[in-house]
């Protein structure tokens, strides 16, 4: 069979584009860029669906954004429009939110999966680094995100989760008072929150996320130490797949598994809107937090008021602070100036961490 | 008088601080002791007051002889028939009482005679109540207090204390069963379970200081102090003045007096209605009975379908809360209709049953149309599930040639 030709007038067409945009570059670029193939390749995806479930936030977040209004008079009746009156406005706020977990959960996986690979070690420290940073934007998304319907559970979550703050050394007042806008959560908290949610947030977002990508693309993915080391006792090179078309169509194929448990979740799980927050109401029992703060929330509750003279919540706030410290500072521990990496520490410190942040959500969600 | 301007001066004479009485009974024991300790948790002894200002005698003197002596006053246990002037010396003493507190009432001695208590005892009948078997004696509390006996919670118990008594009673030849039908009643209900203290106790219906069986002929402005449109309506229905010429007790009639159970649709239809007592089934009251009690019983059944189809509704994910919402005004119909059954006319009971079952019907459509969007929503689901299930599996396809095709 003979090879199509194409048309002279469609290369004209492409030496148009290809005299401004220099696109030969670019197809040179994915043509050569490879994956590397082994046993723990599909921790690799995990990436590649946060970003997806990242731009799904970004689409269904600009659509919410046609009929929100962040004032506690209008806030939840205008979700509750949202959800009972626009068309298709339940499933996109439910894919929103749905989404918006599973981009956490995600993300999770995939710092986990990246300390397990030792992906973080030289020279793709920055790429842990920024990878933290966006995590932790990730859930300031959540927690700012939490109060925008503005009823009675996320009302009350906001009160304790910024009354947390408070107890921050030295500075606690000044950041409790600065995230409410007052002395209590209101209308200030709620507009605040709604402006680094749909601003502050999304533009920290980007260039954050530009950063890591751009650094994912110098450095390449990351070939795991052992086959790394088994290649060379063989004298071969590690072995790679074609980033493009075929871990792009493997990526597609797991973005299309993961659109499918987002549409399986919103349509048959929507979420609920519960009760209009009332500030003068007492808070309803056993409220808690959304389940990536649990673990936190309920290492607080066991922690004695004073300890060693400190009130036990400064007590955990540092404690949470040194750990979030430790396991950022992960590329320097964890690896020696030689590149080559403490694999015992890191696995055992992993392992801890992921043990303790498994056990203490799933106890404080029993609690 | 002349014993009460004694007491005054003494008090007003004593070392300050100073209570011998207290002070000797205190180290006591038994009978002698047990006064000195319960006053000591008294509203009085917080306030300052002294055994002496009761009892008499100088409580600056430590030799029992002299302060215990007729000289000063004392005056030892005062008789039953005295108590009631005795503690009316401070409480019906406006300008006395206001020292403690200005809003305190001082009419309770005046109200005392009026009582079948205080008649009985101006008869010189020392068995009735008076103060102190009510209030205590020496462990006299303020009635806001939860250990004091009359404590509305406290007070239907204190009551009994005599009225469920069959031989203090037998004299008066009155019934002793109030107390245990109380404790069957919705009031008691309120009161107890619910900690309702403004809850209706005997006090409520009875008065407390001048406590009396209400008159037949007040039965229902009694009641009506809580129940304040079910008293309006009867006053104007046909009932009123039939009960009237027939002195029967208007409210204890259907719902009895102290064992007032909590009211069902049954008092209207069924086998224990009231109505059926007086009024034959054909008989045309018979008749607006069944209609009313089948008006309400449809209303009742209707909200509950509403409810039943948005509680599956929203259970399912659907968003029905105005629905939900919307049922809180079907009901404030249900309870007026059941109220308005006390103007004994059909049409006080149709119109908001009618207003009701307008609402139910509107919330059980809302119900209907969320679970219609329900299964809309999982064909829309199930569709989109398969196409991208086709896509993957094109892919998986492509993935698939794309290997054969370089090895």
């Amino acid at each position: 069979m003979l090879p199509i030709q194409p048309s002279p007038r469609r290369k004209a067409i492409a030496a148009w584009f290809q005299d401004r945009l220099a696109w030969d570059s670019v197809r040179e670029f994915i043509a050569h860029k490879t994956v590397p193939v082994h046993s723990g390749t599909i921790w690799y995806a995990f990436g590649g669906i946060t970003l997806f479930l990242f731009v799904i936030q970004v689409v269904t977040g600009i659509l919410l954004l046609v009929y929100y209004r962040p004032t506690p008079s209008e806030a939840y009746e205008s979700v509750q429009f949202i959800v009972t009156r626009v068309a298709f406005g339940w499933l996109i706020r439910s894919i929103h939110i749905w989404s918006a977990n599973l981009l956490i959960l995600s993300a999770f996986v995939h710092m986990i999966s990246v300390a397990f690979l030792h992906a973080y070690r030289k020279p793709r420290e920055l790429v842990w680094l920024s990878g933290i940073v966006l995590l932790a934007l990730a859930l300031g998304f959540g927690f700012s995100g939490y109060l925008l319907p503005w009823n009675t559970i996320s009302f009350f979550a906001t009160k304790v989760g910024t009354d947390m703050a408070t107890f921050i050394p030295w500075m606690g007042s000044t950041v409790g008072r600065y995230l409410r806008g007052g002395d209590a959560v209101g209308g200030a908290t709620l507009t605040r929150f709604f402006g680094f949610h749909v601003a502050v947030l999304p533009a920290l977002t980007s260039l954050f996320l530009l950063f890591h990508l751009g650094l994912v693309q110098k450095f390449g993915i990351s070939t795991p130490p052992w086959v790394e080391k088994r290649s060379r006792g063989a004298g071969t090179r590690p072995p790679q797949m074609p980033f493009f078309p075929d871990f792009f169509l493997h990526e597609l194929m797991v973005w299309y598994g993961a659109l499918a448990l987002l549409g399986i979740l919103a349509a048959v799980f929507p979420w609920e809107l519960g009760q209009k927050a009332d500030a003068f109401a007492s808070a309803p029992a056993g409220i808690r937090p959304e389940w990536y703060f649990l673990a936190p929330f309920y290492t607080l509750k066991l922690i004695p008021g004073h300890v060693a003279g400190m009130e036990g919540e400064v007590v955990g706030l540092l404690g949470f602070g040194l750990l979030a410290f430790w396991w950022a500072a992960l590329p320097f521990w964890g690896a020696r100036p030689d590149g080559t990496v403490r694999s015992k520490l890191v696995t055992g410190g992993a392992v801890a961490f992921l043990a303790y942040l498994s056990t203490f959500s799933l106890l404080g969600y029993l609690r | 008088m002349k014993y009460a301007l004694l007491l005054l001066l003494l008090a007003a004479a004593r070392l300050p601080g100073k209570d011998s009485c207290l002070e000797c009974h205190s180290q006591m024991t038994g009978d002698l002791q047990a006064p000195a300790s319960a006053f000591q948790s008294s509203v009085h002894f917080q306030h300052g007051f002294t055994c002496a200002d009761c009892h008499g005698g100088d409580p600056n003197s430590d030799d029992p002889d002299a302060s215990m002596s007729k000289a000063h006053g004392f005056a030892g246990v005062p008789p039953r028939t005295a108590v009631p002037k005795l503690c009316a010396r401070c409480h019906s003493n406006p300008n006395f009482m206001r020292k403690y507190n200005p809003s305190e009432r001082v009419d309770q001695n005046a109200e005392y005679a009026t009582s079948v208590h205080g008649q009985h005892l101006a008869k010189g009948d020392a068995a009735v109540a008076t103060c102190i078997d009510c209030h205590g004696i020496h462990d006299i509390r303020a009635a806001r207090d939860p250990l004091s006996p009359v404590y509305p919670l406290n007070l239907p118990k204190t009551c009994a204390h005599c009225h469920a008594d069959a031989a203090h009673m037998a004299p008066y030849k009155i019934p002793t069963n109030q107390y245990a039908d109380y404790l069957k009643s919705v009031h008691w209900e309120e009161l107890s379970k619910r900690g309702d203290l403004s809850a209706p106790n005997c006090a409520t219906c009875h008065g407390n200081h001048g406590a009396k069986p209400p008159a037949v002929s007040s039965v229902a402005a009694v009641c009506g102090t809580c129940h304040v449109f079910e008293e309006q309506l009867f006053d104007k229905s046909p009932h009123q003045p039939a009960f009237a010429a027939m002195s029967a007790g208007t409210c204890v009639v259907c719902h009895s007096n102290h064992a007032i159970l909590k009211t069902s649709d049954q008092l209207l239809g069924g086998k224990n209605a009231v109505c059926g007592e007086c009024h034959d089934p054909d008989s045309a009251g018979g008749k607006t009975a069944a209609q009313a009690a089948g008006l309400i019983q449809d209303l009742q059944s209707r909200i509950a379908a509403a409810d039943a189809i948005l509680e599956q509704a929203r259970t399912s994910g659907i968003e029905v809360s105005e629905a939900i919402l919307r049922q809180t005004d079907a009901r404030q119909n249900l309870v007026k209709a059941r109220a308005n059954v006390h103007a004994f006319a059909i049409q006080a009971v149709s119109q908001p049953v009618q207003a009701g079952l307008a609402i139910a019907a509107e919330d059980y459509r809302a119900g209907e149309a969320a679970l219609k969007e329900k299964n809309i929503r999982r064909m829309g689901l199930a569709t989109s599930l398969a196409a991208i299930l086709v896509t993957m599996a094109g892919l998986w396809l492509i993935i698939r040639w794309l290997h054969s095709a370089r090895t």
